[in-house]
């Protein structure tokens, strides 16, 4: 755990004033790297843009199996697909955090008419695939009469299915906290509310970091489908481009699995990062 | 409020069904035969067979299966100048291969969990190295490979859905095939039920996967259990018997 100095009994005036340890969340690195994150959030918000129009006037040449001018005149429409894909990607993820959270908690309470209908949720959307529930989201939903734009279904949708993969990581933190923490919070009289956020998640949430890394570059990865129902990402980018010409498909998907390969392995690395030093802080 | 179709809907469904199973069958064999290969060869004392092995699981796990799919279906064939490829067979291939990524982990970790003394033992009993893969270290792997195989295994009927993209003709392609052709017609029943059904559909394969993960876990471990009765030492077995007493 991150050094914090005890702030002992209170010392007499004349004592040397105790160091207070700069907090993590004020440390340079930690900074830079928020407003690095906001930045770039910012300009993708800018230039992702919500409905990409690709351009329609590139062609391979005829009778080429790969050709390279093509496909370097397809990276900025692929770059702008790419874009949107990640920004419905860590919509849908901050979407599941939340959301996952509250499954988490409501899986363990005691009340059984809470828990074990969503308990009964979690399985079910956890074992169907997000492909069909898109589509339930996309179609079912306006006969109710709630009609949402297509990025919308796709945040909505990525965000429940990955929420009840967040709660599993949760709960699996959450019963990591000692069982003396919990008696001591009972003991020491703390409301509910001031248990969870002040003994229990302080503890659960550091140790599950790696795995909810694990499920934003899983999420990542069944971004593309909004393409099913609509959403300009990079899948649609390919989609259209491989559409103009008889064989003209070989260059764009290749290109979007490089692209794909250029987000998700870097990813995939600082999660390996991050769980490295976790356990290394915990030793 | 009505929750079931009109019975021809099933039999549409029923028919993606097949496909759909085929698609998981071939993906799994495919998967699980890479899955034990790679994840030996990542524990190889070769070094190139473990570059190759680290090389591969990674790229196909930071890959999207949707991605790899769309570009086995549309793109190599052209690269390698097949003209009709067949599409089954395409995302079956794309699927085992993702999987195989993420078993070829699973099953390097259960290898790494085995106690170094077996490997030892079977050095000094003269297995040579396929033998003592195949006899000593993968049974006893097993039982810590199935659990997380059995949830790997539902993943990838999650990922048979995507095959409908390419238009293979599966569940989740017959549904959406059944919902145009409903669009006209005022008799239809509402796409909400239509996919709820689906889903329901979904859910239950995935019951019944993980039922059979169940039974094959349970089966190992009754055999692992009787085993280490049966070569117990004599003085081992007494001390048994006293502490039951």
């Amino acid at each position: 755990m991150t050094a914090t100095t005890p702030s002992g009994p209170s010392t007499p005036s004349d004592a040397v004033p105790a160091v207070e340890a700069t907090p993590v969340w004020k440390r340079p690195k930690w900074v830079l790297a928020g407003i690095g994150t906001l930045v770039l959030l910012g300009l993708m918000w800018r230039y992702g843009g919500g409905n990409v129009r690709f351009s329609t006037d590139l062609r391979p040449k005829p009778n080429t199996t790969f050709d390279w001018d093509y496909f370097w005149a397809l990276v900025p429409d692929m770059l702008r697909g790419l874009f949107l894909t990640v920004q419905a990607t860590l919509l849908g993820f901050a979407i599941a955090l939340v959301l996952g959270l509250f499954l988490a908690v409501g899986r363990r309470s005691r009340i059984k008419l809470i828990s074990w209908p969503i308990t009964f949720l979690i399985e079910f959307i956890r074992s169907t695939p997000l492909l069909i529930q898109l589509f339930f989201l996309y179609y079912a939903l306006p006969d109710w009469d709630i009609t949402l734009a297509s990025l919308t279904t796709l945040v909505l949708g990525l965000g429940i299915h990955y929420a009840t993969y967040c709660s599993e990581s949760y709960r699996a933190g959450i019963n990591s906290v000692p069982e003396g923490q919990w008696e001591a919070a009972t003991a020491l009289n703390l409301g509910p509310v001031t248990k969870w956020t002040r003994v229990v998640l302080p503890q659960a949430i550091p140790n599950v970091l790696p795995a909810l890394g694990n499920n934003l570059v899983a999420g990542f990865k069944d971004a593309p489908l909004g393409s099913s129902i609509q959403v300009t990402g990079i899948l649609a980018f390919a989609t259209a481009a491989s559409g103009r010409s008889f064989d003209a498909g070989v260059e764009p998907y290749t290109l979007i699995g490089i692209g794909f390969l250029m987000v998700s392995l870097p990813a995939a690395w600082l999660v390996r990062r991050l769980e490295r030093h976790l356990t290394y802080e915990r030793t | 409020m009505d929750i079931s179709l009109p019975s021809h809907y099933y039999d549409r469904l029923w028919e993606g069904l097949a496909v759909t199973m085929q698609v998981l069958l071939y993906a799994f064999a495919l998967g699980v035969a890479l899955s034990l290969v790679l994840g030996v060869a990542r524990l190889s004392s070769n070094k190139v067979a473990r570059a190759l092995s680290l090389a591969w699981v990674e790229f196909t796990r930071g890959i999207s299966s949707i991605v790899l799919l769309f570009w086995m279906a549309y793109a190599l064939p052209i690269l390698l100048g097949v003209r009709q490829p067949s599409l089954l067979l395409m995302g079956s291939i794309a699927l085992g291969l993702n999987m195989g990524g993420y078993g070829a982990e699973i099953v390097r970790g259960a290898i790494q969990s085995v106690p170094k003394g077996q490997t030892e033992a079977s050095i000094a009993l003269n297995l040579t190295e396929f033998q003592r893969i195949r006899h000593v270290i993968l049974p006893q792997a097993l039982r810590v490979i199935l659990p997380p195989m059995g949830n790997l295994t539902i993943e990838i009927l999650k990922g048979t859905a995507l095959v409908s993209l390419i238009s293979l003709s599966d569940v989740a392609f017959e549904a959406r095939k059944l919902r145009t052709s409903g669009r006209l017609n005022p008799d239809a029943p509402d796409d909400a039920i239509l996919f709820l059904n689906v889903l329901v559909i979904y859910f239950v394969v995935a019951q019944i996967i993980n039922g059979l993960f169940r039974l094959a876990e349970w089966r190992v471990n009754r055999r692992f259990q009787r085993a280490r009765r049966a070569v117990a030492l004599p003085s081992e077995a007494g001390l048994a018997l006293e502490a039951t007493k």
